[in-house]
């Protein structure tokens, strides 16, 4: 499983890091960091609720 | 379960859809929804669409939509809700054996002018399409409400080089939202862009014939106008459900499990009004993480009823765009609910954006959190919402 946000669709909710909090972080300087791209397949419904909680649609999962 | 009806065809209904099939449903699904598009995303219509900036390709939810196997009924809308089957509007029954409400809400209107060219409310992207086609003719705009949706469309004007009216009879704009100390930051806010912000006013008339040609205000002025936008709050849409068996109190009524007074019926998003435990208060929430999160709830008690019932008490959350300024707010404010600064407007330092950080407690815990541009803050906040964290921690 692959992580891809677009950053430019990004407008920084935060509810991804909510959902998955190993997987993203928003930092003091507003901006989302992803702290794994490829997270282990423990994770997965954390990261897919994270897609399904994003307002832009920003984040994808490659398999 | 055989056979499930999903009325109300945005965000709520589409993500009950995907949740009833991520959930292992593999009977059928009939989905009905009065707007004649597919699910689309209400939020940017009153920044993106109405800047000009998106056109309606980039709005829809979803595009595939076959491998959710449902059997679609758009442009149609439930005229009336029996035991085992819902009437459609051209009289045609759906029948089901478990159904979820996600029919959401409509704008209120005012009394008069709401047949007059160029007054609008802003719902549906018909709405946006035809409010955005009027700005390009440079019109001079008033606004009735600045709730979030009349605060958005000023901005959107104001972006636009618009000259623009608000008009609102609270003393500042989102006080029963935010407070009057926060409400007044917004205030300044639109001020500063240029917004006329009159607050403590109410529209006594719609003045033109055929066409809108301004609002007449309660100390006797008039504002020319032509473009009205009226944004007074919603309504949810329950006529349908009337004689169903299905409570309705300013939304459907639901259990702390998204239940409502028929063991077959769950409901979800703007419609739904539920006991949340963690406030210990009847709510009914009308945003966007709301409709998303409640779908998957609603679907979790429709299919497994013998479950242990498990409460709804996800913390709401609800951001807006006005100009360049993002406002976030987790959890719940009340008139009379105390407010704490982290931030004030006067320490922001550096760039000219607003920023500020506040927190409203009840009883000495922390229950709402809202900022502007400061959207890391805030996550941490709606964290301890959720955890009762006390109001003195919390600083
Ligand atoms: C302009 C605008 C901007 C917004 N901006 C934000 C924002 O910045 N942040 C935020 O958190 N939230 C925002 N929201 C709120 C958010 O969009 C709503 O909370 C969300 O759309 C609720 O989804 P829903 O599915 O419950 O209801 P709705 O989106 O109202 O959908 C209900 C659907 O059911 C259909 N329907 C109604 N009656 C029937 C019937 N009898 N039969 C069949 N179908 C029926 C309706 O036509 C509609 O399509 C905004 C809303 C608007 C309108
Ligand atoms: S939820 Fe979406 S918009 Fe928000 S920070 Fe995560 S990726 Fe960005």
């Amino acid at each position: 499983m692959k992580i891809v946000v677009d950053f430019d669709s990004c407008q920084s909710h935060g509810l991804c890091t909510q959902a998955a909090p190993e997987v993203f972080e928003i930092r003091d300087d507003g901006f989302l960091y992803i702290l794994q791209e490829t997270p282990g397949e423990e994770l997965r419904a954390k990261v897919e609720k994270a897609v399904r909680e994003c307002p832009t649609t920003a984040i994808k999962l490659e398999e | 379960m055989k056979r499930v009806a999903v009325i109300g065809a945005s965000l709520a209904g589409l993500r009950s859809v995907e949740a009833l099939r991520r959930l292992g449903h593999d009977g059928e699904i009939a989905w009905v929804g009065a707007e004649k598009h597919l699910p689309y995303d209400r939020p940017p219509l009153s920044k993106q669409v109405l800047e000009g900036r998106w056109g309606s390709e980039r709005l829809f939810l979803r595009q595939n939509y076959d491998e959710l196997e449902v059997e679609f009924h758009l442009g149609r809308s439930a005229a009336r809700l029996d035991e085992r089957f819902v009437e459609l509007d051209d009289g045609r029954r759906v029948e089901f054996d478990g159904l979820v409400v996600a029919t959401g809400a409509s704008p209120r209107q005012l009394p008069d002018g709401r047949d007059l060219e160029g007054v609008f409310t802003l719902r549906s992207l018909d709405d946006a399409l035809a409010i955005e086609k009027k700005m390009q003719r440079g019109p001079r705009v008033a606004i009735v409400g600045a709730g979030f949706i009349g605060l958005e469309v000023a901005a959107c004007c104001r972006t636009r080089g618009l000259e623009v009216t608000v008009i609102e009879s609270a003393a500042v704009p989102l006080g029963q939202a935010i407070g009057e100390v926060l409400g007044q930051c917004v205030a300044d806010l639109h001020r500063s862009r240029g917004v006329d912000l009159r607050c403590g006013r109410t529209v006594t008339g719609v003045e033109g014939t055929e066409r809108v040609s301004g609002v007449r205000l309660d100390d006797g002025s008039l504002i020319a106008a032509d473009l009205l936008v009226v944004g007074i709050g919603v309504k949810p849409n329950t006529d349908w459900l009337d004689g169903s068996g299905v409570d309705v109190d300013d939304g459907v009524v639901c259990d702390a499990t998204c239940q409502t007074s028929r063991p077959d019926v769950v409901a979800a998003g703007d419609v739904a009004r539920w006991h949340h435990e963690l406030f210990d208060e009847s709510v009914r929430v009308e945003h966007w993480t709301n409709a998303a999160e409640q779908a998957d709830a609603a679907v979790r008690r429709l299919l497994e009823p013998e479950a242990e019932k498990k409460p709804f008490v996800s913390v709401p959350y609800f951001w807006s765009d006005q100009y360049d300024t993002k406002m976030q707010m987790a959890g719940r404010y009340r008139p009379g609910d105390e407010m704490r600064w982290v931030e004030r407007p006067e320490d922001a330092s550096g760039d000219d954006k607003p920023r500020l950080v506040a927190l409203f407690g009840r009883g000495g815990r922390l229950t709402g959190a809202l900022t502007l541009n400061r959207p890391a803050k805030l996550v941490r906040y709606r964290r301890a919402i959720a955890e009762r964290v006390s109001l003195d921690d919390a600083l």
